[in-house]
């Protein structure tokens, strides 16, 4: 029981001094400018650690070391996922000079400077950029929205002859890439001589096929009970759809117009293939022309990016857990 | 309303889901639809609820034919087994909701709905939303939600089956306090006999999509048109022994024979099943010809009275005898049978005879 006890403590001792190595490891570099030494901290620590780890394996001590393991790789993780984005945004504050520092700067010196913006925005129409890049998506995603909506509501809950055929050949026109597509929507823009205009941007993209497939099925799980109680209580379709379905289905709505919105700000090559007046590109499109234009000034770029990029950010945050839900409930299904 | 069903056919494609299904209800009448599953119970309903188009026949409200009249001009309401809910929407807002397309104002409407919560004793939580609510309550907002704008007819499609045991029993007594407080003619389908007897005034009983008797329930259970009905009611099950008439007797398979009241006229040779309800035998001190001899297989205590499974004729079957005659596994026993309880049915068309 003593023995048992002794070992215990010794091994809590290993472990916290080998985790007290392994921290220090890193630190040790710049300190001692060894990194021989620094590597021995760390193995030695890590072997010290798993020592600890034999002589003293309760439960709880397991439990903490492995939350430790998993967190620390997790922080790994992140930050690989946010070291980009830090650097665009703390690069858009640089000046040039600070640009070209090697090796390079952590920090800009002043992070309230917001010249690069400035010149950026008067290189460039960004403003323009911007708005239309709202106006394409509000009305993409807008029509997508509606054509989604009343199509999923038909081959969910109106029965016609040829409905289930009509809906596989859609779901088959899925495979078709968007690459392929896009040699004859160029040829129908231009022949309805719409192209270089915003309708350009709009139109190939005022409905979705895979979502109306995704809300096809979220309709689908809707019990018919809902249905025929409203009906028989004089509901028509129409108000149905709008007063029980559409509620019911807002978190699967919500995810789909977000998807779309994002993927309508990202999307490039369309503009570029229809669109040659400088008053009509999309952000994506004017950052593209910007980086030719303002050559090797990377800070301006990143501080371009940073405004393309900011307004999905926030929409993002903002609605992060109806996205989450609304992919997982959907992948299920589908 | 008097419902009139008359000839009502239904085909799926070449399944046959309800065929000629001629049926007249009363006014201010509970009905249960009964039947095993898969048997065309709610079908009916949907035909009457105008949700399933008919095939042949019609159908009458009142005298005023209502066959092809869509759902919404029929006068009816709907519950079904799953509640169909708004999740949405507030208990409140659900039971408004048939108002709000009459587009009655809100004052009316929400004084109704309190008036029907009052009814289903759900006046207290008309903030809740459907989740927040048991199952039992939610029938009963669903319930609310059919009757507030006061329909001819209710129309009820397993109400029950969703809900566990002493919820089923209470909300049976439910729905029949509150259809004999509004007087709407009501049917109600289900597969349980049980719940189909407590609660109904008259119980229609279907098979494969054909009628096979409507009546009150004693006269289901005592003067069966078939040997399905005859089957179907009743707890423990009715007794079959399988034999031929011959020479005004019963004889089964191992020669066994007894005659009963009335066997006389049957066809010679007609192969029957000879069906008597567990509570119908009587014990007698001897054997005689219109007595089964029968041995004792094993006896079950059952409170006041012992069920026996005895053995006659190369078949067992259960009887409910007096614990008096303390029967053991083993005796022999002469059993006479009373005059109810007791049918003759043609083994193959399950046609009765006696």
């Amino acid at each position: 029981m003593t023995d048992s006890a002794a070992r215990r403590r010794v091994g809590l001792t290993l472990q916290l001094l080998g985790w007290a190595l392994m921290l220090f490891s890193p630190a040790s570099l710049p300190l001692t400018g060894n990194r021989l030494l620094a590597l021995v901290f760390l193995v030695s620590g890590a072997g010290s650690l798993a020592l600890g780890l034999v002589l003293n394996h309760g439960y709880r001590v397991r439990a903490v070391t492995a939350r430790i393991i998993r967190y620390a790789l997790l922080t790994l993780g992140m930050l690989a996922m946010m070291f980009p984005f830090y650097w665009m945004i703390s690069s858009a504050f640089k000046t040039s000079p600070e640009m070209n520092l090697f090796p390079p700067s952590m920090a800009p010196r002043n992070w309230l400077n917001f010249d690069n913006f400035v010149i950026a925005f008067e290189k460039a129409p960004f403003a323009r950029y911007f708005l239309n890049s709202i106006l394409v998506m509000l009305g993409s995603v807008g029509v997508t929205a509606l054509t989604t909506i009343l199509a999923a509501f038909a081959f969910s809950r109106l029965e016609f002859p040829g409905r289930e055929v009509i809906f596989s050949l859609l779901l088959s026109m899925m495979m078709v890439p968007f690459e392929m597509l896009v040699i004859t929507n160029y040829q129908t823009i231009v022949k309805v001589t719409l192209n270089d205009s915003l309708y350009a941007l709009v139109l190939p993209f005022i409905s979705s096929i895979f979502y109306t497939y995704i809300l096809r099925n979220f309709f689908q799980s809707i019990p018919s009970g809902l249905y025929w109680s409203a009906r028989v209580d004089g509901c028509t379709n129409w108000r149905y759809l709008w007063k029980v379905m559409v509620p019911i289905a807002r978190p699967s709505l919500v995810t789909i117009i977000l998807l779309n919105a994002l993927a309508s700000w990202n999307s490039f090559m369309w503009p570029l293939l229809v669109i040659k007046s400088d008053l009509n590109r999309t952000l994506p499109f004017g950052l593209y022309t910007f980086t030719t234009e303002a050559g090797a000034n990377n800070e301006l770029l990143m501080a371009a990016s940073s405004v393309v990029v900011l307004p999905m950010i926030i929409l993002f945050l903002i609605a992060r857990k109806q996205i989450i839900r609304g992919v997982a409930r959907g992948g299920i299904k589908g | 309303m008097q419902v009139v069903m008359r000839g009502l056919t239904r085909h799926f494609g070449a399944t046959r889901a309800v065929e000629d299904f001629s049926v007249t209800l009363g006014d201010g009448e509970l009905v249960c639809l009964l039947g095993p599953s898969g048997c065309g119970k709610s079908t009916v309903l949907n035909m009457l609820a105008g949700i399933v188009p008919v095939s042949a026949g019609s159908i009458l409200f009142d005298g005023e034919d209502v066959t092809g009249l869509p759902p919404e001009q029929r006068g009816i309401g709907l519950v079904f087994q799953n509640y169909a809910l708004y999740p949405h929407m507030t208990v409140m807002g659900n039971i408004t909701f048939p108002l709000e397309i009459q587009k009655l104002p809100r004052e009316e409407r929400e004084e109704r709905a309190r008036a029907m919560a009052e009814l289903v004793h759900m006046q207290g939580l008309l903030s809740r939303k459907p989740r927040e609510l048991s199952g039992g309550q939610q029938q009963r907002v669903a319930i609310a939600r059919a009757l507030v704008k006061k329909p001819r007819l209710l129309l009820l499609d397993e109400p029950l089956s969703n809900l566990d045991a002493r919820l089923r029993l209470e909300m049976r007594e439910e729905i029949r306090r509150i259809q004999q407080e509004t007087r709407v003619t009501t049917i109600f389908v289900t597969h349980d006999q049980e719940e189909a007897m407590s609660i109904s005034d008259r119980i229609v009983l279907m098979k494969d999509g054909h009628l096979q008797q409507h009546d009150r329930l004693q006269e289901l259970y005592n003067d069966p048109s078939n040997q399905f009905v005859a089957d179907f009611l009743g707890n423990p099950p009715i007794n079959n022994i399988p034999g031929k008439i011959k020479g005004g007797r019963f004889v089964t398979v191992d020669g066994s024979a007894v005659r009963l009241p009335g066997m006389e006229k049957l066809k010679e040779s007609a192969a029957v099943n000879l069906s008597v309800r567990a509570e119908s035998f009587l014990v007698e001190d001897g054997p005689d010809e219109d007595r089964l001899t029968c041995r004792v297989d094993s006896v079950y205590q059952t409170g006041k009275e012992e069920m026996a499974v005895l053995h006659y004729g190369g078949h067992g079957f259960r009887a409910y005898i007096s614990s008096d005659y303390g029967l053991k596994k083993g005796d022999t026993v002469h059993l006479g049978l009373r005059g109810r309880g007791v049918f003759v049915f043609d083994l193959q068309t399950g046609e009765r005879w006696l």
